[in-house]
């Protein structure tokens, strides 16, 4: 009789999650491993029958940790269905939203999701393996984790209204320009989160550096990857092409109307999220990871000095592109903060920011169909709205990062039970002593 | 001084309320010096069993975030009411319902055939749907929570001792639930059951715009319509639809601010029961439509017809705990 493991709730991570592991009678062999969302909660349907431009107020309750991206992704969609032009300081604005929101999302992720296993170590005591207590233990970083955020966070609720779930953007812009006071106060803070960002890639370095086995060797996992470039291979995470990079490295881009040429989703009976697949190889060979590894392996360069630079450095150091080991997830993660920081700088001291030429007036809704896609800080969204001749949303289609990554983690997780419990990974794999004991 | 025992569990959620409470930034540090947490799955490793094997009432705090979507929720909820002396229903799913409540509406497709069959991208030829119980050919049994009918709020399942509502809630509004857990630690008093930790008045009151006596308006925009929104003066006449007569204060007049029309997602005032219905008749009061009668369901009618999508306009996050959708949730059940 196989035996069936359960870990639930998986912890630190936003949303209801929960692991089910399937090993052999003699506890040898792994049969199965999935991550299983619990729940859901039918955004698709109650987003009909709501006024087009009401969407982007409503979706952004998809995801608390990442609403900016569920904001400005239906402006776009309803934008593309009504034919709307926006204002080119319009676009820049969105833009410094969205990498304000990269930055403290990227920073969240890193500091209190993820730094905990690497400070106290994966074994830690549970009361101690928490953010609450690296902000206690290493008083210095804790402080400075604690001042990034708050810029970011800060930085999206001076934009968008609000700190979570905003409300700025509207079909043809947005409600309201960005105050020349708030530009001066985020411009003055600017170099200091740049030299704070320095300090984090040196953090993350070093532990790559100490657990570089574990990176270089557990969950190392070819798969398909999808992120959004521009046309030209640059990283892009407001307004490029749906990019798909197969696992040997070869990159096709397409329009984001192209959508349904690119991806399916497949329904499985233990889950309540759908799994995405490229649908040119179908399920589940075609099963793909989406976030920053994917935005990474789907680039060609990043779109600043530093973050490029931190780029190539990461490609010599692994050696492969695409880079397929599932814990550089948070090195590309660390380079996206890289650009977010420079992509910030680079739009608070562009004149166009503080412009109030923000919205155009020629905006009436038609009866039509428009895709908006932007890259959240956990992958891509793609939003697929469907309008009537009165403005009325009919029919949506919502692709978040949950679904694309779904396919690839459970084959990640498989790989990695296999790994651990078949060949007894752990017992070779060096771990370096915690920072903190 | 021992710290309190806090547990924070989710519902169907979007951890928004995490976020926001993550935002307190610097005065985390004053919360950890009041809670010791025991349970917070967003940011903490500790599972179901280690909130089960505590004993009944040893958990001093209990907050809750997200509707009851799932036998999940509803689940997790009873264990928390359990376990806490106090429970808190923090944020507008948990208080109302929320935006997760709209899916209350008496649809005429199911919600399982749209999301799993009908999407354009979908490929599901053999019809697959989310099980609530499968068997394997083992004989064991993977489960998933089931989908209940509504999405609704905590105190529909059950007894709540204080609510903090917002979408999320505003930072001043948990500090002044720090302030009340500080209280407590010192002092042992807690304030009157039922409070809601929030303000008192309409978002009129805070909002700050001027409001003429007799409001009058001719038609409503949409948000892209209009061209130049006068800061300082009441939206209603200026043609946008703003749910502040109806709606608590307590956030600061965030959406005004930004001349954007409130929402409601600090809920209804004191002793209102239906949000929406509350705002469907202060506008047609405004609109000086004889009321001395009450309001007649023409009336009604008329002023919802003005308006294409009710539902979404005046009870974009009450739904769940709305008159109108126990009257859909009847009709549906005949
Ligand atoms: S109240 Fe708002 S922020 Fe909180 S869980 Fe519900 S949707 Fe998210
Ligand atoms: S109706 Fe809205 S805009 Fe007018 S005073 Fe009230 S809150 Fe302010
Ligand atoms: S103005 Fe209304 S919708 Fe906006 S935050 Fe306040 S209560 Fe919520």
């Amino acid at each position: 009789m196989p035996k069936i493991y359960e870990v639930e709730p998986v912890t630190r991570l936003e949303g209801h999650g929960g692991l089910i592991l399937k090993v052999s009678d003699d506890g040898k062999k792994v049969l199965d491993a999935q991550f299983n969302v619990t729940t859901t909660r039918f955004f698709e349907k109650f987003v009909e029958g709501r006024f087009m431009e009401h969407v982007p107020r409503i979706t952004p309750r998809i995801c608390g940790i990442c609403p900016i991206p569920h904001h400005i992704a239906p402006t776009k969609a309803v934008e593309d269905a009504w034919n709307v032009k926006i204002p080119p300081a319009a676009f820049k604005v969105r833009e410094l939203l969205l990498q304000a929101k990269q930055y403290s999302s990227h920073l969240l992720h890193f500091y209190a999701l993820a730094a905990p296993d690497f400070i106290y170590g994966p074994f830690a005591d549970p009361a101690k393996r928490n953010v609450v207590s690296i902000l206690k233990d290493l008083p210095a970083e804790g402080k400075m984790a604690l001042e990034m955020m708050e810029y970011g966070q800060a930085l999206c609720a001076a934009i968008g209204g609000k700190s979570v779930h905003p409300i700025v953007s509207i079909p043809g812009g947005l409600k309201n320009p960005f105050s020349e006071e708030h530009r001066d106060f985020f411009l003055k803070d600017w170099e200091r989160q740049v030299e704070y960002t320095k300090k984090t890639v040196e953090i993350a370095l070093k532990v790559v550096t100490d657990y570089w086995d574990v990176v270089a060797n557990v969950g190392v996992v070819p798969t398909w990857y999808l992120g959004v470039a521009k046309e030209d291979g640059t990283h892009d995470i407001h307004d490029g092409m749906l990019s798909i990079c197969n696992p040997e490295g070869k990159i096709k881009r397409y329009k984001p109307q192209k959508y349904l040429e690119v991806i399916g989703e497949h329904v499985t009976s233990h889950n309540y999220g759908t799994h995405t697949f490229i649908k040119e190889v179908g399920y589940p060979e075609g099963v793909y990871q989406t976030g920053p590894l994917g935005m990474i392996n789907v680039a060609e360069r990043m779109n600043t000095p530093l973050a490029d630079a931190a780029l190539k450095e990461m490609r010599d150091k692994i050696g492969t592109n695409p880079i397929h080991n599932v814990f550089a997830f948070h090195w590309a993660r660390i380079i996206e903060t890289v650009a977010a920081i420079e992509n910030i700088g680079n739009l608070l001291k562009d004149p166009d920011i503080v412009s109030t030429d923000i919205k155009t007036m020629d905006v009436e809704p038609i009866a039509g169909r428009g895709v908006g896609m932007v890259e959240a800080p956990r992958g891509t969204l793609i939003y697929d709205l469907t309008s009537d001749e009165k403005g009325i949303c009919r029919k949506a289609n919502l692709l978040v990062a949950t679904n694309h990554n779904l396919g690839g983690i459970d084959k990640l997780v498989t790989h990695v039970a296999k790994q651990i419990i078949e060949q007894d990974a752990l017992k070779s794999i060096k771990l370096p002593d915690p920072w903190v004991k | 001084m021992a710290k309190l025992k806090t547990a924070i569990v989710l519902g169907a959620t979007c951890a928004g309320c995490d976020v926001a409470i993550l935002d307190l930034n610097e005065k985390i540090f004053e919360v950890d010096d009041l809670c010791e947490f025991v349970f917070w799955p967003t940011a903490m490793d500790f599972k179901i069993d280690d909130l089960l094997a505590l004993e009944d009432g040893e958990v001093d705090i209990g907050i809750y975030h997200g509707a009851i979507r799932t036998s999940e929720d509803l689940e997790m909820a009873e264990i928390l009411r359990k376990k806490a002396k106090v429970v808190v229903a923090f944020g507008a799913c948990a208080n109302f319902g929320g935006i997760p409540s709209l899916d209350n509406l008496p649809y005429d497709q199911s919600l399982f055939d749209l999301v799993y069959e009908q999407v354009p991208s979908m490929d599901n030829p053999q019809g697959t749907v989310p099980l609530e119980i499968i068997e394997l050919k083992s004989g064991d049994e993977l489960t998933l929570p089931k989908m209940l009918k509504d999405a609704g709020a905590l105190n529909s399942v059950i007894d709540v001792d204080y609510y903090v509502p917002g979408c999320p809630p505003m930072v001043p509004l948990i500090e002044k639930v720090v302030d009340v857990l500080k209280k407590f630690s010192e002092t042992g008093t807690l304030p009157p059951k039922g409070t809601v930790i929030a303000g008192e008045g309409t978002l009129c009151e805070e909002c700050g715009r001027e409001k003429p006596e007799q409001i009058s308006y001719h038609a409503f925009f949409s948000p892209q319509e209009t061209k130049k929104i006068d800061p300082d003066k009441c939206l209603i006449p200026q043609g946008i639809i703003c749910m502040g007569p109806a709606t608590r204060s307590g956030c600061g007049a965030l959406c005004t601010k930004m001349n954007v029309g409130c929402r409601g997602c600090m809920g209804p005032t004191v002793k209102v029961k239906d949000h929406g219905l509350k705002m469907i008749s202060a506008l047609t009061s405004l609109l000086e439509v004889d009321t001395e009668e009450g309001m007649t369901e023409e009336q009604l009618e008329k002023i919802v017809q003005r308006i294409p999508d009710p539902l979404g306009t005046f009870y974009r996050f009450t739904y769940g705990s709305s008159l109108i959708s126990k009257l859909h949730s009847d009709k549906e059940d005949k």
